[in-house]
């Protein structure tokens, strides 16, 4: 037992690098893609690093007014949560190093956290921006969280009813036991619509156009953000591309399970180097799709517009995809 | 977000959705805004009174600085007025190019206003694609005069510079471009519904508002208002082309005044001057460029004159207006630049008046603003700033600034 737990606690910084580079990266190709895509050329792929590098020698300036234990202590709290996701979530076809320690609810709460420590820093810096900021960062969180929570119960309630017995949170059973094959026609094409919906909170979770009404440049001058400048600037930095390889790992997790090992019959350390170049593959559509396309296609929504989006439209949605599966159980009972 | 609890926030004059310093004092409710105080002149730069102290022949090229963009606007408007007082007949081939030159202005102006819209609305891939569109008028603007963006071309009595037969191909490539992707513009603005959804309804003008506020330009335009200088007081080459005012009903079959039709009467008006500098070069007459090429010659001309005229123009914004005092003495004696920004800033109060904090920025450059040609006056804490004062604060910086760093925080008073 002890040895596992060093083994755990000696994976902890393992993962914490890997998250970090591969946020770092993603965030850096995020970046080429969407240049590209807009006739621009783009920075080098590394640009981020670079950033992060020159962020962390600047000047960390806090505000005279600012409560000063809250505003140095968020981008702590964010990035600690963000890369604390990591840790419950199957990354590369290992499991997830926590695994038996929390499940989908946690991992919800995970999520939240580093926007909380972004609205608190926002209050905290004593600025009438942030704080326009931080309310809508608050807003948005309050209306995302319903289709999420709606598509996060639906699959666990298939694996309830599918495979009685199993932890039903449990991203890892989940993870093992790919959810398509779970279900019939019908159920499928809820399924589609939850992972649909899942893509479409994406960009709200991670703060990017339509749904950055909370940092909004133009509007808010970067909202939550305004007063923040150096090493604290940099951390919400690095929890931002953390959380972005976190939220993307989850959707994998539930939606896109499937190694590639098997089925190019490779074994051994091969097969560990296949899954993990495929898993990098899966993770590069999840953010191309979730991050990269739905920012340079549209423009950004109101607050008001982006409550009724996610409230509206996706938790419709979301409840027709749980509707779907239901209806789908109940044929397959039927059948059988 | 309690009810009926205000609280105020300053919208500039250093923010990211003005691209020059005004101040927006918004009171806001929620994410509601109740009421809006605008306050100008954070970017005096004197140009009236350098200009006072020029000969007219100078003052030209001054007259070219007063705005990057519209740089046709002020120096035709100011030669307008030169010419009239002087009785200078130019002739006709001038007015043509006159008219071309400023025609691709307002193309320029209006593709560069579309981009600043969409980068307003976080729409970034559009501002990228209608500046990528904007080259094409950058290009032919070079081609012709030289310059990228400053054409230097307008001088008292005609042009500098003449546009050949041989040119003409160049210009026609050129509008033949914006009338291909014209319709894709049209249909990035005025069909994308996200883009529907934050500009319809939003920023409303009234038309009596607009005619109360003698608002400009397109401002006026998309809120029905039938006001062109072009097509009310032709001048240069228009009573030969036949302008009419474009309001948004052409394209919408309606006008409501908002943000939405200021956009559709601006991506309007880059048509009609594609089509307006085809008419040029069609019709465009033989003849001199100016009714005397020497400059000294001019120059004795205009020297001591005596006398005052205006200057109008329809510039891509709206109307500008110059009005020249000339005494018999070797500069002017009055010099009175009115660009079309000091008409239309305060229908701002209007159209924010009930809108959400994230209408500000696209609200507020719906207008077009340009603050460096509406200033007159240099204003801190509510007092202008005088002559004298403005020196000695600028002697006491660079004193300060010689000192070595650090030295000059607690001297800017």
């Amino acid at each position: 037992m002890n040895e596992l737990i060093i083994y755990q606690l000696a994976s902890v910084p393992a993962i914490a690098a890997l998250g970090i580079i591969l946020g770092l990266l993603f965030k850096g190709i995020d970046r080429v893609l969407a240049a590209r895509m807009q006739a621009r050329i783009g920075p080098p792929i590394r640009q981020p690093f670079r950033d992060l590098r020159k962020l962390m020698i600047k000047e960390n300036i806090v505000p005279k007014n600012a409560v000063r234990f809250v505003f140095n202590g968020m981008p702590l709290l964010a990035v600690a949560a963000s890369i604390t996701i990591l840790l419950y979530v199957p990354i590369a076809g290992f499991l997830p190093l926590m695994q038996g320690y929390g499940d989908l609810i946690l991992l919800l709460y995970l999520l939240l956290i580093p926007s909380l420590a972004l609205v608190l820093g926002g209050f905290a810096s004593a600025s009438p921006y942030a704080s326009i900021g931080a309310q809508r960062e608050m807003v948005s969180m309050i209306s995302y969280e319903l289709p999420l929570a709606v598509a996060v119960a639906s699959i666990a309630w298939l694996f309830s009813r599918a495979m009685p017995g199993i932890a039903s949170f449990s991203l890892a059973a989940i993870a093992a036991n790919p959810v398509w094959e779970l279900v019939g026609p019908v159920g499928f094409i809820g399924l589609l619509a939850l992972f649909l919906i899942l893509l479409a909170v994406m960009p709200g979770e991670i703060g990017v156009i339509p749904f950055d009404t909370a940092e909004a440049e133009t509007e808010i001058a970067s909202g939550m953000l305004v007063e923040y400048s150096g090493r604290n600037l940099a951390l919400f930095y690095l929890a931002d591309a953390v959380k972005t390889v976190g939220f993307a790992s989850i959707l994998i997790a539930i939606f896109l399970p499937y190694g590639i090992s098997g089925t190019l019959s490779l074994q051994g350390a091969n097969a560990v180097a296949a899954d993990a170049l495929f898993f990098l593959l899966k993770l590069f559509i999840v953010v191309f799709i979730g991050r990269v396309l739905i920012r340079v296609a549209v423009p950004r929504l109101r607050i008001t517009q982006v409550v009724k989006a996610y409230w509206g439209y996706a938790t419709i949605a979301a409840l027709c995809g749980l509707s779907l599966i239901a209806l789908d159980a109940i044929l397959l009972a039927g059948g059988c | 977000m309690s009810e009926g609890k205000t609280f105020k926030i300053a919208v500039g004059p250093v923010h990211p959705a003005l691209k020059e310093p005004v101040q927006l004092n918004c009171e806001i409710e929620g994410e509601q805004v109740k009421h809006v105080d605008i306050e100008l002149s954070q970017v005096h730069r004197s140009i009236e009174w350098i200009g006072t102290r020029r000969n007219p022949v100078q003052v030209v090229f001054l007259a070219e600085k007063i705005c990057g963009i519209c740089n046709i606007c002020h120096t035709l408007c100011f030669c307008e007025a030169v010419e009239s007082i002087a009785g200078i007949e130019v002739p006709a081939r001038a007015h043509y190019i006159r008219t071309i030159a400023a025609e691709l202005e307002r193309i320029h102006s209006h593709i560069l206003w579309a981009g600043v819209a969409a980068h307003e609305l976080g729409f970034d891939s559009v501002m990228h694609y209608t500046w990528k569109l904007r080259e094409k008028v950058l290009d032919t603007t070079e081609y012709l005069t030289g310059n990228r963006i400053g054409k230097a071309i307008v001088t008292i009595g005609g042009t500098k510079r003449d546009i050949e037969e041989k040119q003409f191909g160049k210009i026609r490539e050129a509008c033949n471009y914006y009338r291909q992707n014209f319709s894709r513009l049209r249909d990035i603005f005025l069909k994308d519904p996200i883009i529907k959804a934050r500009a319809r309804d939003i920023g409303i003008l009234r038309r009596d508002d607009a005619l109360s506020l003698c608002a400009v330009g397109p401002t006026a335009r998309a809120s029905g208002v039938k006001k062109d200088v072009r097509q009310d007081e032709a001048y240069a080459a228009y009573p030969d082309l036949d302008v009419k005012a474009i309001t948004p009903k052409e394209l919408l079959g309606e006008i409501r005044g908002d943000v939405y039709d200021r956009i559709a009467v601006r991506l309007l008006e880059v048509l009609q001057s594609v089509e307006l500098i085809e008419k040029c070069l069609k019709q465009m007459p033989e003849g001199k460029i100016a009714y005397e090429s020497k400059l000294a010659k001019v120059l004795s001309d205009v020297k001591q004159l005596k006398g005052e005229a205006i200057g109008r123009h329809e510039a891509p914004r709206g109307e500008v207006f110059h009005y020249l005092k000339m005494v018999g003495e070797e500069t002017p004696y009055s010099w009175k630049v009115r660009a079309p920004t000091y008409n239309n800033i305060l229908s701002w109060i209007p159209m924010l008046k009930g809108a959400q904090i994230a209408d500000i920025p696209i609200v507020a450059a719906s207008i077009d603003p340009c603050m460096s040609c509406t200033n007159r006056a240099a204003i801190a804490d509510g007092k202008e700033l005088g002559n004298e004062k403005l020196h000695r604060l600028s002697v006491e910086k660079t004193r300060s600034l010689k000192k070595g760093p650090g030295s000059e925080r607690g001297n800017c008073n």
